[in-house]
């Protein structure tokens, strides 16, 4: 289950944020606080990720201290489905 | 003739109970901030720069994120008559090096006297302080007392002086820092105002940061020196949720709010029904689109989102404005609809005369920025600096009586910048029964999302990266529709042929300019050492770059 959600957040990421399908991500890697994802994209992320798993993220922990990298935001929608 | 000084000394005496802002923050109450809260509180900022022996007139730099210490700290120095300069405050993501290099170039162009700013920021204030510099201040908000009754020395200050410091960010922006004196600014603010038929009714809602002049003129100071009420909330929570913009709205019925163009098309995408339950939008009056290309497209999503909340066409507005004229420098759709015409894209593009369009012959929409505001002239000149008839597309230069004074300490730009007392906008358009139209810009800046990217910041960035060529960088716009802004994309040099290297690069000048400058590359394009064109000074021509990229790459700006 993790493993796909990480594949999806993936995907949706390298194709419709950073703008290059196909590229690799470390699951560790930072996203928000390195800049890798810029402050315009959080929104779709929140978005993207209540449309597919009906999981809502606020706007206020739209930041680097509740989710950084594709296994935290992974765990953090997991631990929410439940 | 008066100072902002007088203007709050009135405002104190005739309206202190009225309220001057809500303070809204995601996750708190709102403030409510009344005018006699807003003059006593920032009275503690100013004992503080009395007590450290700053003068009115010295520059006193302010270092906060959106909020009170912020409001009070701005106006405690305008009440000691210095000058305030505000410098955007570290975001998460910008590397520290980077910001510490910004600062320190301000501070040695501004030459603050005091920089205010938090306890937690002190050190990092500090790390950009040099021996011998002008700084003989770091004051920290939390040292601030609550303030006390205002006295208005009105003597302070002469019309004439300087007021205030707007500067662009970036290294190159931050060289041109914008002196605007109380008199520009208060026929500004006064003209605007009337331009608007602004009336005790009124309730400007801005989400726009005040270090930039739509956020400092419109979103901020006119609200406040006006004496209307003024919704403000901060651009970091505006940008993770835009339907709080609409609450706002909706919650305080606000009546005129300011947007860059982009954020028609990111209101519009990135707000869902569930997220406007019970929102009404009626009360608006005019939303006034402005600082970045406006597209007929963004004004037709924006209305199909909102409609359905009461949001009334008639309500959409543009303007054209820049920091060198205070703010506005023509405003259209407050008396009667803006013009949009179709004109001939070939024609526009390639003998620069914009004719309506014929038949079934490509076409752009064009749409108007209004009429200048009576006390602003604009003629188009040619290359030759000969005025231009209506339809034909030159630069746009401007004469007024709220002109910027200078920019800051740097005689050599502020002359190159006027011809026979004609300010030169660096923007082209053209103009038509009187309304002004912006086709272009001269100057190679970059707008993205209404914030101004100076191309040579970004292409100082990849330098830096291993592996491309030294000095063989070049950063353009290009601009989307889908998005409604422009977006970056940078083409690199580089010696080798290996393709897992080039990636790397692409990917290490990704990472050095979102940290170093919070810009998010469309595309890095890596090629072999030549590909990049240069005048025969050896300077980089942005444009034909710019051009020669979208034809080989066949890349698709959607």
């Amino acid at each position: 289950m993790k493993d796909t959600i990480i594949l999806q957040l993936e995907e949706k990421i390298t194709t419709d944020i950073l703008m290059q399908p196909g590229l690799i991500l470390d699951i560790h890697q930072p996203l928000i606080s390195s800049g890798l994802i810029d402050s315009f994209s959080l929104v779709d992320i929140a978005l993207f990720v209540e449309d597919t798993y009906g999981v809502q993220i606020d706007d206020t922990e739209l930041n680097a201290d509740t989710f950084d990298s594709l296994i935290e935001l992974a765990e953090l929608i997991l631990s929410r489905m439940e | 003739m008066k100072t902002i000084l007088h203007i709050l000394k009135s405002h104190y005496e005739n309206r202190p109970e009225e309220i001057a802002l809500y303070l809204q923050q995601a996750g708190h109450d709102d403030m409510v901030i009344s005018v006699k809260e807003l003059l006593t509180r920032a009275v503690g900022a100013q004992q503080m720069l009395e007590e450290y022996n700053i003068n009115p007139g010295e520059v006193v730099m302010l270092v906060f994120q959106h909020g009170e210490s912020l409001i009070y700290s701005y106006f405690g120095t305008i009440l000691h008559g210095a000058i305030p300069s505000l410098m955007p405050y570290l975001t998460e993501k910008l590397q520290p090096e980077r910001y510490r290099a910004e600062l320190k170039a301000l501070i040695e162009i501004t030459q603050p006297a005091a920089i205010l700013t938090y306890a937690a920021f002190e050190a990092e204030v500090r790390a950009s302080l040099m021996d011998g510099d002008s700084v003989r201040a770091v004051i920290v908000a939390e040292d601030l007392r609550l303030g006390g009754e205002p006295i208005f020395d009105l003597e302070r200050r002469k019309p004439e002086d300087i007021f205030l410091l707007q500067h662009s960010s970036g290294t190159t922006g931050l060289q041109k820092g914008i002196a605007l004196s109380h008199r520009s600014v208060l026929n500004q603010i006064n003209i605007y105002a009337d331009v608007l038929h602004i009336s005790k009714d009124d309730v400007i809602v801005s989400w726009l940061p005040l270090y930039h002049d739509m956020g400092l003129i419109a979103g901020y100071l006119l609200p406040l020196l006006h004496g209307i009420p003024l919704v403000l909330m901060s651009p970091f929570d505006w940008v993770r949720a835009p339907y709080r913009l609409m609450h706002a709205i909706s919650q305080y019925k606000g009546t005129l709010v300011w947007l860059p163009n982009f954020a028609y098309n990111f209101c519009a995408q990135k707000t869902r029904g569930r997220h406007m339950e019970n929102v009404d939008l009626s009360s608006l009056r005019a939303v006034i689109n402005c600082s970045e290309p406006m597209q007929h497209e963004s004004h037709e999503l924006f209305f199909n989102a909102f409609n359905q909340y009461g949001f009334n066409k008639s309500a959409l507005a543009t303007c054209y404005a820049m920091a060198e004229n205070t703010f506005a420098v023509t405003q259209g759709g407050i008396d009667g609809l803006f013009m949009v015409e179709k004109v001939d894209r070939v024609s526009l593009q390639i003998d620069r005369i914009a004719k309506p369009v014929i038949g079934e012959e490509p076409f752009v929409y064009m749409v108007s920025a209004g009429k200048p505001i009576p006390n602003t002239s604009v003629k188009i000149l040619d290359n030759q600096g000969n005025a231009l008839s209506d339809r034909f597309i030159g630069e746009i230069a401007l004469q007024s009586d709220c002109m910027l004074t200078e920019y800051y300490h740097r005689p050599d730009i502020t002359e190159k910048s006027f011809i026979d007392g004609w300010f030169l906008t660096g923007d082209y358009g053209y103009l038509l029964d009187g309304e002004l139209f912006i086709t272009g810009r001269k100057k190679d800046m970059i707008i993205v999302g209404g914030k101004n990217i100076y191309p040579q910041d970004l292409e100082r960035l990849a330098f830096d990266v291993p592996g491309v060529h030294p000095g063989r960088v070049v950063a353009f716009g290009i601009f989307s529709n889908q998005i409604g802004t422009e977006q970056v994309v940078i083409v690199a040099e580089t010696d080798t042929n290996d393709e897992n290297e080039k990636t790397r690069i692409a990917q290490e000048i990704r990472m050095i300019v979102a940290q170093g400058s919070a810009i998010v590359l469309r595309k890095v394009y890596i090629v072999k050492k030549g590909w990049i064109i240069k005048t025969s000074s050896g300077k980089t021509a942005r444009s034909y770059n710019r051009d020669k990229f979208i034809k080989e790459s066949s890349f698709k700006m959607d």
